[in-house]
Parts: C-alpha cells; sequence; structure tokens
C-alpha cells in the first residue's frame, strides 16, 4: 500500500478508536448523575471499585504470558505481599508505589 | 478567596496525581517506542494519546496494526476492550451532584482505571470535589501524552525495568484496593473478583475478564446481603 493511505487508514482508526473509547466514558456520567438513583443500585455500584480493582490486580500478579497462564513463582506476587502488608499499615500511597517498585527493582537485580 | 480555592484544588489534586504519574511515564514511553516501530508517525502517536487515552487498547491497536489487521477490527477491539469504562463512569456519577453536561463531559473524558481508583476512593472519604478530580484527570493525561511522544522519537535509549518503575501501578493498585475494603462485603468482593478474574483470564483471551469479573463478584455479594437481611 502507499504510504500516504496507510497514514489516511491510521488517522480514521484514531478517530474510531477515540470515538468508541469516549461514549462509555461519557455516557454514564450524564445519565446517571443528577437523578435519584434506586438503593440497590448505590450499593451495587459501591462494591465495583473493590471489584473492580480485585480484578485488575489479580491477573496481574498470577497469571503470565500470551495466552495466559497460571505463574506463581513471578517476583510481581512476590513482591506483592510486603507491599499489601506496608499499605495496610501505613495506608499511604506514595508512600506504598515507591516501596513496592523499590523491592521490585531488588527482587529483579538479584535474581 | 475564589483564588485560593483554585489553588488548593491545583494542589490537592497534584498530590493525588503523583502516583499515576509515575506510572504512566514507562509505559507511555513503552508505548511511543512500539508505535514509532509499528510505522507511526510522532504526530498519530500524539494523536492517538490524546484522542484514545487508553494504555492498553492503544498497546492493542498498534501491535494489530503491525500485523496488517483492518481498521473496523481494531476499532471493535478498541470498544471490548475500554467497555470497562462503563462501569467506572456509572460508580462516579453517584458523586456528581449538582454539575453542568459541559464539565461531566470533560471529566469522562479522563476516566482510566488508575484515574478512577484514585479519585472514585476520595470522593467516598468525603473529601473530594469535581475540580480536585479533572486536575487528577488532565495532570494523569498530560503525563501520559507527553511519555508516549517522547517514546515515539527516541525511547530507543531509556532501559526498561530501571528502578522498578513497571511495579509503579500494581503498588497503586495494591494500595488503592486497601483502601475500598470498607467492610465485609468489600473484602468478600474483591475475594470472588480476583478468583473470577484469574479463572477467566486463562479461559478466555482478551480482557473482558474483568467487567465480567467485576458484575459477577458485586451482583453475587449484593444478592447476599439482601438474602442475608431478610
Amino acid at each position: 500500500m502507499d504510504v500516504a493511505i496507510i497514514h489516511q487508514k491510521v488517522i480514521w482508526i484514531i478517530l474510531g478508536m477515540g470515538m468508541v473509547t469516549y461514549i462509555p466514558r461519557w455516557f454514564p456520567l450524564v445519565l446517571l448523575s443528577r437523578r435519584n438513583l434506586p438503593k440497590w443500585l448505590v450499593e451495587w455500584l459501591n462494591l465495583i471499585p473493590a471489584a473492580i480493582l480485585s480484578a485488575l490486580l489479580l491477573p496481574e500478579l498470577v497469571t503470565n504470558g500470551l495466552p495466559r497462564h497460571l505463574s506463581l513463582w513471578q517476583p510481581e506476587l512476590w513482591v506483592a505481599i510486603p507491599t499489601f502488608i506496608f499499605a495496610l499499615k501505613t495506608k499511604s500511597l506514595g508512600g506504598t508505589v515507591v516501596i513496592g517498585m523499590a523491592l521490585f527493582w531488588l527482587v529483579q537485580t538479584i535474581m | 478567596m475564589q483564588n485560593s480555592g483554585i489553588k488548593t484544588s491545583i494542589l490537592q489534586g497534584l498530590t493525588a496525581a503523583w502516583p499515576i504519574c509515575l506510572g504512566y511515564i514507562p509505559i507511555g514511553i513503552a508505548f511511543g517506542v512500539l508505535a514509532q516501530k509499528a510505522g507511526l508517525y510522532p504526530i498519530e502517536i500524539m494523536l492517538m494519546s490524546i484522542l484514545v487515552y487508553a494504555g492498553s487498547s492503544q498497546f492493542i491497536a498498534v501491535s494489530m496494526l503491525s500485523t496488517g489487521a483492518g481498521a473496523v477490527s481494531i476499532v471493535i477491539t478498541t470498544f471490548a476492550v475500554n467497555l470497562r469504562h462503563l462501569l467506572m463512569s456509572s460508580s462516579l456519577a453517584v458523586f456528581m451532584g449538582n454539575t453542568t453536561r459541559k464539565k461531566l463531559s470533560l471529566f469522562a473524558y479522563g476516566v482510566t482505571d488508575e484515574s478512577f481508583a484514585v479519585n472514585h476512593t476520595r470522593f467516598s472519604q468525603k473529601i473530594w470535589s469535581l475540580d480536585k478530580a479533572l486536575v487528577v484527570n488532565h495532570t494523569a493525561n498530560i503525563t501520559w501524552v507527553v511519555s508516549s511522544i517522547i517514546g515515539g522519537y527516541g525511547g530507543r535509549f531509556i532501559h526498561a525495568g530501571t528502578f522498578g518503575i513497571d511495579y509503579a501501578l500494581t503498588a497503586m493498585f495494591i494500595c488503592l484496593l486497601i483502601f475500598q475494603l470498607k467492610g465485609r462485603y468489600y473484602v468478600i468482593t474483591a475475594v470472588i473478583a480476583g478468583g473470577a478474574a484469574v479463572i477467566l483470564s486463562l479461559i478466555i483471551p482478551g480482557s473482558s475478564y474483568i467487567i465480567l469479573a467485576s458484575i459477577f463478584a458485586a451482583t453475587t455479594v449484593l444478592g447476599i446481603k439482601k438474602w442475608m437481611l431478610r
């Protein structure tokens, strides 16, 4: 393909991606705010952050590769344990990030 | 007085945003490098980071582009990968109160996994405002865009893995998860979601496991709660 045509395609892809990414971000905010939601929905939405964070985090810690497979002997998991304890004790976001990075770096350097 | 209010918002927003930025820098640079290797011009890298602003889907799009995938399939994949923001925006909507649609639309632009977690934590502690949340979103956004452009120009020279920076976002999620564990039901939700996510991520390709596991866990726990209170 001609270079100019490829880059025209890239621009269309970027525009399309932008649109389909923005709509799910925008729609619930405009639809659901300024409105009295039923109690069960508020309770359900309250549980969502804990669910999402755990669903994002845990596979990162115990799986690896493409296609994904279980991998329990990786620094991601073992560094997570002291990082978790540190976060639990201090409740400091910045501190946890620094400690997590330092431990991960240490483990990677040793291994 | 108005002025010092703005100053406070900016200061508190920046304080909340820095762990996100620390995590976005290496990922943004890595994205820029890959995008440049896939043949994108720096201007296109910048445009994608501005218009899409969703890390994992940008990585996927670039790797699909380099394998010659069609435009439609790239856009559909992006939609599927980023659909999880629907849940995050719904969850944030509870805190929006009376505000203009214009401001909501601006806020919606900056909803990512990380900004959502940081802002939601503070909103539910009742120490947050939409203005502070907007500072968080846009600081993170600028960091992402600039990092990806840097990656596009000269990321080859930056060594991956330096100072454990790859672990910044993981460590942040660990701490943010702890903030969310505000009681028994939250802990049960996290355990179910985490377990379901691991199992689903091993079975189904892609990232739909995040949204599926989250909905499953929240619905199950709400069911248990209603059943116990009957």
